[in-house]
C-alpha cells in the first residue's frame, strides 16, 4: 500500500487551499501565511538533501537563507537609492527582477556552499554541526557589523521586486509565484533522488567505506548535495525577503539554522515532503500558539519531541509508515 | 601482460611501536587462489586495509596489473580493479539487494554524477545488475532490503556487488566468517566459479575451504609472511604447524 503520494497531494491540496480560502473569506493575511509557509518548506526542501538523503546535519542552513536574502538587498537597494550596483571594474546596475535575482541568490549560496562544505566536510559527526554553526554565525556577525545594509537594524526593500507578467505586491499571485518555485524545487529533488546520484549518496550517507570500495568518491558526492542544498537554501532567502521586503542579520542567526533543521525533522528528514509539512505545521503553530502565549514554542518543542522518540520517520513517516524503495 | 595481477612489495606500517605489517611482500598470480592464513591478531586485517586502499603504508608498494596504485585511495583503486569484500559484511543496509548491486555497477562505470533520470529505470544499471545478482544466486531477492536479508544472503550480495566491479582481482575478507557448514559449502563452490573471473587474495579461517580452494598458501604472523608457497607444501612446514596449524590444535 503507497500511503506516501496520497498524504503528499492532500499537503498541496492543504496548502493550495488555505490561501484561496482565505481570499474568498477575504482575510489576506493567512495569504500571507501560506507563502510563509511556502517559503519556510522550500529552505527545508534544501537542507533536506543534505541531511535527510546525505546524512549531513548541517547546523549552518541559516548562512545560505541569509546569503539569499543579503543578495536580494544588494541587487534591489541600488535601484531603490538611485544608484548604480557598481561602476568598477564595469558599469552594472541594480535589479529588480525576481528571476535575475534568485539566479545571484542561488549562485552565492552554491559558492559559500562550496567553500563551508570543503572545510566542514574533512571531519563529521559533531564536529560537522559545530563547524557548520560557526561558519554561519561568522557570517552573522559579518552582517551585523555591516553598514552599509544597515548593520544589525538590517535594511528595508520598500517595494517588492517583480516577476514579468506577475503583480508581485497580490499576494494571492506572489504566493502562487513561492508555491510553483517549491513543487519545481520538489520536483527537482523527487529527479535527484532517484537518479544515479541520489543512489550513490544514500549509500555514501549509510556506508561511506562500502561506497569508496565500489570506486565511488563519498565525499565528493557529500559536498555536491552540500552546494544543490546551499543554493536551494539561497533561493528560500531571497524569497523570504522579498516577502518581508525586509533583511536583517537574524536570517543567518543560529535560530533559524535550528527552525530550518525542526521543519526538517519534524515533517520527517529524507522524506520529499517531509519539510513541506514541518513547515506547514511550524507557521500554524506559530500563528495559533504565537497568540496565546509568547512561550509557544515551548509547544513546537514539545512536538519535536514526541516525533523524534515515537516517530523517526517524522510525520510523513508516522503517517505513511517506511519508505518504498521499489517494487 | 603480466602473470602477476597483484604484487606487494616490502610493505611496512607501524602503529606507534606495534609493527602491524613488517616487511610484507607476496603476489596473485592470474587464475589462481591465493589463501592468506595466521592466528587472530597476525595483521590480515591491516594488510587487507593497505591492499584495499583504506590504510596508507609507511613504506613498500602495491602494483596492480603493472601499474603502481601504492598512491591511490580506495575508490581509486576500485575502479583500477581491485574488489574487495568486508569481514563484517557492510552493505547499504536501507538499500534494496538491485540498489546495492546498482551501487556497484554505477561506481564501476565511473559515472555517479547523473542527476535527473531515474537510476532505476535505465537498463544499463538494472540488467547488469540483475545478472549479476542471479549469478550469486539472489535472483528471488532483488526487491528486499539488504538490512533484511539472513547472514549468508548478505555474504552473497557482498560477492554480487565485488563481481559488479568486472575487477581484475578480488580481495576477500573472511567469506566464510559466521556461516554453519552448508552456508561454507555453498560459499566455497561460488569462489570456485569466482576465480574464473579473476583471482582471489583469500583471508579465511576456515581450514577446510582453504586446503580445497587454495592453489597457494601465505601464513602472516605477527605482520610478517613465515611461509608462503603450494598447499602441501606450507601444510608441512614446520614452523607454520607450530605457529599457527598446532595452535588451533591445541585450542
Amino acid at each position: 500500500m503507497r500511503r506516501e503520494p496520497v498524504l503528499n497531494t492532500l499537503i498541496l491540496l492543504a496548502l493550495l487551499a488555505v490561501p484561496l480560502a482565505a481570499q474568498a473569506l477575504d482575510e489576506p493575511f493567512l495569504v500571507t501565511l501560506a507563502t510563509k509557509a511556502a517559503i519556510l518548506a522550500l529552505a527545508g526542501v534544501g537542507l533536506n538533501l543534505a541531511l535527510g538523503l546525505g546524512g549531513m546535519v548541517s547546523f549552518g542552513h541559516a548562512a545560505f537563507f541569509g546569503i539569499g536574502g543579503y543578495a536580494m538587498a544588494v541587487l534591489a537597494a541600488p535601484v531603490q537609492a538611485y544608484e548604480p550596483l557598481m561602476t568598477w571594474p564595469m558599469d552594472l546596475p541594480g535589479t529588480k527582477s525576481m528571476p535575475a535575482i534568485w539566479l545571484a541568490a542561488m549562485a552565492a549560496g552554491a559558492l559559500a556552499a562550496l567553500v563551508i562544505g570543503a572545510l566542514s566536510l574533512r571531519t563529521g559527526g559533531v564536529y560537522f554541526i559545530m563547524i557548520t554553526l560557526a561558519f554561519a554565525q561568522m557570517l552573522y556577525y559579518f552582517a551585523v557589523s555591516w553598514p552599509a545594509y544597515g548593520g544589525e537594524d538590517g535594511i528595508s526593500i520598500y517595494v517588492r521586486n517583480g516577476f514579468p507578467g506577475l503583480d508581485t505586491l497580490n499576494p494571492l499571485q506572489f504566493f502562487g509565484l513561492c508555491l510553483g518555485v517549491l513543487l519545481l524545487a520538489l520536483g527537482a529533488m523527487h529527479l535527484i533522488a532517484r537518479s544515479r546520484f541520489g543512489l550513490a549518496l544514500d549509500g555514501a550517507r549509510q556506508n561511506p567505506d562500502r561506497v569508496a570500495a565500489l570506486g565511488l568518491r563519498p565525499a565528493r558526492l557529500k559536498l555536491i548535495a552540500f552546494v544543490i542544498s546551499g543554493a536551494v537554501t539561497a533561493l528560500a532567502g531571497a524569497l523570504f525577503a522579498d516577502l518581508n521586503r525586509f533583511v536583517s542579520p537574524s536570517m543567518l542567526h543560529w535560530q533559524t539554522s535550528g527552525e530550518i533543521m525542526v521543519f526538517v525533522i519534524l515533517g520527517g528528514a529524507g522524506r520529499l515532503f517531509g519539510p513541506v509539512a514541518g513547515a506547514a505545521i511550524f507557521v500554524l503553530l506559530e500563528h495559533l500558539l504565537g497568540g496565546v502565549s509568547e512561550y509557544w514554542k515551548l509547544f513546537l518543542g514539545l512536538a519535536l519531541l514526541g516525533i523524534v522518540l515515537f516517530a523517526r520517520g517524522g510525520l510523513i513517516g508516522a503517517l505513511a509508515g517506511r519508505a518504498v524503495a521499489h517494487d | 601482460m603480466t602473470d602477476e595481477i597483484l604484487e606487494v612489495q616490502d610493505l611496512q606500517l607501524a602503529f606507534g611501536a606495534l609493527k602491524a605489517t613488517d616487511g610484507v611482500s607476496l603476489t596473485l598470480r592470474r587464475g589462481e587462489i591465493h589463501a592468506l592464513i595466521g592466528p587472530n591478531g597476525a595483521g590480515k586485517s591491516t594488510l587487507i586495509g593497505l591492499i584495499a586502499g583504506t590504510l596508507r603504508p609507511d613504506a613498500g608498494c602495491i602494483r596492480l596489473n603493472g601499474r603502481d596504485v601504492t598512491g591511490c585511495d580506495a575508490a581509486a583503486r576500485a575502479r583500477a580493479g581491485l574488489a574487495r569484500t568486508f569481514q563484517i559484511t557492510t552493505l547499504a543496509p536501507e538499500l534494496t539487494v538491485l540498489q546495492n548491486v546498482m551501487l556497484a555497477v554505477a561506481g564501476a562505470s565511473g559515472a555517479p554524477y547523473r542527476f535527473l533520470r531515474p537510476a532505476l529505470s535505465d537498463p544499463a544499471l538494472v540488467e547488469r545488475a540483475g545478472g549479476f545478482i542471479a549469478r550469486v544466486g539472489l535472483a528471488g531477492r532483488r526487491a528486499v532490503r539488504a538490512g533484511d536479508l539472513a547472514h549468508g544472503e548478505r555474504r552473497r550480495l557482498d560477492l554480487a556487488m565485488a563481481l559488479a566491479l568486472a575487477p581484475r582481482a578480488f580481495v576477500l575478507d573472511e567469506p566464510m566468517a559466521g556461516m554453519g557448514p552448508d552456508g561454507a559449502r555453498e560459499m566455497t563452490a561460488l569462489l570456485d566459479l569466482l576465480r574464473r573471473e579473476a583471482p582471489i587474495l583469500l583471508v579465511e579461517h576456515d581450514m577446510d575451504a582453504v586446503f580445497r580452494l587454495a592453489d597457494r598458501i601465505s601464513v602472516l604472523v605477527s605482520g610478517r609472511i613465515i611461509a608462503s608457497g603450494p598447499v602441501e607444501a606450507v601444510r608441512a612446514d614446520r614452523e607454520v604447524q607450530r605457529a599457527y596449524l598446532g595452535e588451533e590444535r591445541l585450542a
